[in-house]
């Protein structure tokens, strides 16, 4: 998304004329391509040489891990949009994000450590890659804390959008752990130059991929819509009281 | 322990998280939206 695209999605009114269509389109087409990717991902694809089974974990675990990071990712975009241009819907945004980057977060680290005890032979190790997810998964825990506590309070939620973004300095780390802390967890298998997984075990992923994206661009958008309506009532509430 | 097991236990883990982070935000916002509703609706 451009920038030219968020200042006109910003306008409370228009964004939620678009959203309300939209955030059926997303759980529809979401529900449709994960239903098919994981039953793809379970019956027609072969076991890996290796792993066996479990390679199917892969089908879930990956699209976690990158809608846990994306999470973020749109929270220090929201945090950027809310204290450089102050966009009435970059603090709902930013809010709205981060229930669902924390639920995929969390999938991310239970799936993997389910994945790790027969693949590694132990449910966690402090490597690299799973620590870096786990603070993650905690930086969401205290964005959330932080933005209820500044809402309860009536702030703009400045505090959390400066966390949002020294938070995002993990990002980074996530995606470099595996090559700075070679440890347990396994190297990059995708790169945007190629992968190293067989393509008869590969295709279902971009399935569950990006069903999993329009399931999480849902969320965020009935959050969002929920918070809107909240600041409706607010608003109303109080002019009310002032007449 | 059977492969399958552990294939199930984390599809299963998966599934009832995303579809109870959903349901969670679809009842926040119909709740929201129908009391903003009201409200506006209300002399």
């Amino acid at each position: 998304m451009t920038a030219k695209h968020m200042h006109f999605l910003a306008n409370p009114a228009r964004f939620l004329r678009i959203a309300r269509p939209a955030t059926g389109w997303l759980l529809s087409v979401g529900v449709v391509l994960t239903a098919v990717g994981v039953v793809s991902g379970l019956t027609f694809t072969p076991p890996d040489y290796l792993q066996g089974e479990t390679v199917r974990i892969m089908y879930i675990h990956v699209p976690a891990a990158w809608l846990g990071m994306l999470g973020w990712a749109g929270i220090a975009a929201a945090a950027i949009s809310q204290l450089v241009w102050r966009h009435p819907l970059a603090t709902v945004a930013g809010r709205a994000f981060a229930p669902c980057g924390a639920t995929f977060a969390a999938i991310c680290l239970i799936t993997g450590s389910i994945w790790g005890r027969p693949t590694w032979g132990t449910w966690w190790e402090w490597d690299g890659r799973l620590t870096s997810m786990l603070v993650l998964f905690f930086l969401y825990l205290g964005y959330i804390a932080l933005a209820a506590s500044e809402r309860e309070r009536g702030g703009e939620g400045r505090l959390a959008a400066l966390f949002g973004l020294v938070g995002a300095i993990n990002l980074p780390i996530i995606h470099y752990s595996v090559l700075w802390w070679r440890t347990l967890h396994q190297g990059e298998s995708i790169t945007l130059t190629g992968t190293t997984i067989a393509p008869s075990i590969l295709w279902p992923l971009p399935l569950t991929m990006l069903g999993f994206t329009c399931l999480f661009a849902a969320g965020s958008l009935m959050l969002m819509r929920a918070q809107l309506a909240q600041l409706r009532i607010e608003a109303r509430i109080r002019r009310e009281a002032r007449a | 322990m059977n492969q399958w097991a552990f294939v199930i236990a984390a599809y299963a883990v998966a599934i009832i998280a995303t579809a109870g982070l959903l349901a969670l935000s679809f009842r926040a916002m119909r709740r929201a939206e129908a009391e903003a509703e009201k409200l506006k609706n209300r002399k």
